[in-house]
C-alpha cells in the first residue's frame, strides 16, 4: 500500500484549520485558545506572582512554569485518567524549554509565571497545540518577551512528507511513520523543541523542517492577528 | 535610511518590528535587535520624536518608587507590618515609618493595624531584589476606614485618575464619595451605599471603554443622566 493522499484531502504542507483567540479566561492575567482540526488548548497565564514552595525562588531571574493537562474525556473515548502522569510531566518539561528562549524574566526576582494548558479535546499534535496557545497567553498577560512560539509536528508516513499529522496519520500502519512536533521562535527561526517518534531519513528530515518553518510562519501569522484581535477599537456600544 | 514599519498607536506583539534603522530609539518596553526595533510587550507604540515606547496593555503591577498604594496587612513582623499591595512582591511598613509615636519593644503592633485592614501608603523604596520598602508619612496616607476597596487593571490607572485628576474628581463630585486611586489597582471608595455603587459602576464603566477619546464628557454625561 502506498500512502498517496491524506484522508480528508488536504495537501501535505497544509495544515489542519487554524483558530486562535486571546482573552478568553477573565481571571487570569493573560488567556488564549488556540485548534488545530480537533485539536484544541486553552492557556491561562497568572503572574508573575509570589513563589513557593520557597526552595524553587531564583533570586536572579523569576522562572517558568508550565503544566499541561488532558482533559479525561478528551482522548479517543478511552477515559484519559486525570491527574499527573509520566507523559503530561514530560510535555510540561519540554513546554516550560520550548517557551523560555523568549522570555525575559530578569525584572521579575524570585517570582513565578504559571502557565495552565487544558485540552478539551485531542487528536493528535496537543503540545504543539499547548505550546501555541501558552505563547498567545504569555504575550496576552504582558510578560516581557523578546519573540513568539508558533510549533507544528512534521513528519513522514510511508514515504511522503507531510505536516501537521492527525491520529490515523501517526498511527498508519502501511508503512515507516516519523512525527516530529518542532516549536519555532519566529523572529530568530531558532527551533526550541524538537522530539522525534519514528524513523526518519536525514535527508527526509531537513525537508520537513523546512516545510515545518513554511507552517509555523503560517501559525505565527494566526496568533498575531488572534492577540490584537482583542484589542481592536471597535464601534461605541 | 530608516523607515517606520508601526504607526503611532498601533498595537503590537512581542518581537514585531515597529522600525528599521538607527535612526530611532528604543525606549520603555522596545530594544534593538541589530538594525530594528522590536517590541518586548504587547502594547501600543507611542513615537516621541526619536524615541519609541511601548505603552502596555495588560500585565500586573510593578512596584515603583513613590507611587501611592493601597496595601492589605497579611502579616505582622518585629519591627513592622508586611503589606500585599496587588503584586508579585509584598511591601514592609516599618514602625517608624506607620507611626511618630514611641513604640516600646514587645508592644502590641494589632493596636495600630492589625491583619486584614488596608492603608494608602507611598512606596519609598525598591531595591534591585524588588523588596519594597513604604511608608505613611506624608499627606492623605493612612489607615483606611468604612468603604469599599475595588480592583482595577493597573494599566487603567491612569486612565481613571484622567489629566491632573480630572477624571477622578469629576466622580468625586458628582457621586459625593471619597475615592483613592492606588497606582497599583486598588481603588477605595466611601460615600452612602447607593453613591458606592454608582462609583464602583462609573469606575467599572471607564475600565472597559478606556480606549475611547473624549471620555471624560461621556462619563459626565452618564453621571448626570441617572442622577435622579
Amino acid at each position: 500500500m502506498v500512502y498517496k493522499e491524506r484522508l480528508n484531502k488536504r495537501g501535505f504542507d497544509e495544515p489542519r484549520k487554524i483558530e486562535a483567540k486571546t482573552g478568553v479566561i477573565k481571571k487570569a492575567d493573560g488567556s488564549a485558545y488556540f485548534r488545530i482540526g480537533n485539536t484544541a488548548a486553552y492557556a491561562a497565564v497568572y503572574g508573575p506572582r509570589d513563589l513557593y514552595p520557597k526552595f524553587l525562588q531564583n533570586p536572579k531571574e523569576g522562572i517558568l512554569r508550565c503544566k499541561y493537562n488532558m482533559m479525561p474525556f478528551s482522548g479517543r473515548g478511552e477515559r484519559v485518567r486525570p491527574g499527573p502522569s509520566r507523559r503530561s510531566r514530560e510535555i510540561s518539561l519540554v513546554t516550560e524549554r520550548a517557551l523560555l528562549p523568549v522570555l525575559n524574566l530578569e525584572d521579575f526576582p524570585n517570582a513565578v509565571v504559571d502557565v495552565f494548558i487544558e485540552l478539551p479535546q485531542t487528536e493528535a499534535g496537543s503540545r504543539c497545540a499547548g505550546i501555541c496557545a501558552a505563547s498567545m497567553a504569555l504575550a496576552d498577560a504582558g510578560i516581557p518577551m523578546k519573540g513568539m512560539v508558533s510549533a507544528v509536528s512534521v513528519g513522514r508516513v510511508d514515504d511522503k512528507i507531510l505536516v501537521d499529522l492527525d491520529y490515523t496519520e501517526e498511527s498508519y500502519e502501511g508503512g515507516p511513520v516519523a512525527d516530529i512536533p518542532i516549536a519555532i521562535v519566529h523572529e530568530t527561526g531558532q527551533f526550541s523543541l524538537l522530539q522525534m517518534d519514528g524513523c526518519i531519513t536525514k535527508d527526509m528530515l531537513s525537508k520537513a523542517f523546512e516545510l515545518g518553518k513554511k507552517v509555523c510562519a503560517k501559525i505565527y501569522e494566526a496568533q498575531k492577528q488572534a492577540i490584537k484581535d482583542r484589542y481592536k477599537i471597535g464601534d461605541d456600544k | 535610511m530608516s523607515e517606520l514599519i508601526a504607526k503611532e498607536r498601533d498595537v503590537v506583539i512581542p518581537g514585531e518590528i515597529i522600525a528599521k534603522g538607527m535612526d530611532y530609539l528604543p525606549g520603555i518596553n522596545a530594544s534593538r535587535q541589530g538594525e530594528n526595533i522590536i517590541a518586548n510587550r504587547t502594547g501600543l507604540v507611542e513615537i516621541n520624536g526619536r524615541v519609541i515606547k511601548i505603552i502596555p496593555l495588560s500585565g500586573r503591577y510593578m512596584p515603583k518608587e513613590k507611587d501611592r498604594v493601597i496595601g492589605k496587612i497579611i502579616d505582622i513582623n518585629l519591627g513592622g507590618w508586611r503589606l500585599d499591595i496587588n503584586s508579585a512582591y509584598t511591601a514592609m511598613l516599618s514602625m517608624k515609618e506607620a507611626t511618630s509615636d514611641f513604640i516600646t519593644k514587645g508592644a502590641d503592633l494589632t493596636q495600630y493595624f492589625d491583619i486584614g485592614d488596608y492603608v494608602i501608603t507611598r512606596i519609598t523604596q525598591v531595591t534591585s531584589q524588588k523588596l519594597v520598602d513604604v511608608s505613611m508619612k506624608g499627606p492623605g496616607l493612612g489607615k483606611l476606614k468604612n468603604g469599599r476597596i475595588l480592583s482595577i487593571k493597573p494599566n487603567k490607572v491612569p486612565r481613571v485618575i484622567g489629566k491632573q485628576g480630572s477624571m477622578v474628581n469629576l466622580i468625586k463630585e458628582k457621586t459625593n464619595c471619597k475615592i483613592v486611586v492606588g497606582q497599583n489597582g486598588l481603588v477605595w471608595i466611601q460615600g452612602s451605599p447607593k453613591d458606592e455603587l454608582k462609583a464602583v459602576e462609573t469606575i467599572r464603566m471607564i475600565e472597559e471603554k478606556a480606549h475611547i477619546p473624549g471620555l471624560t464628557d461621556k462619563i459626565k454625561e452618564f453621571l448626570e443622566t441617572n442622577k435622579q
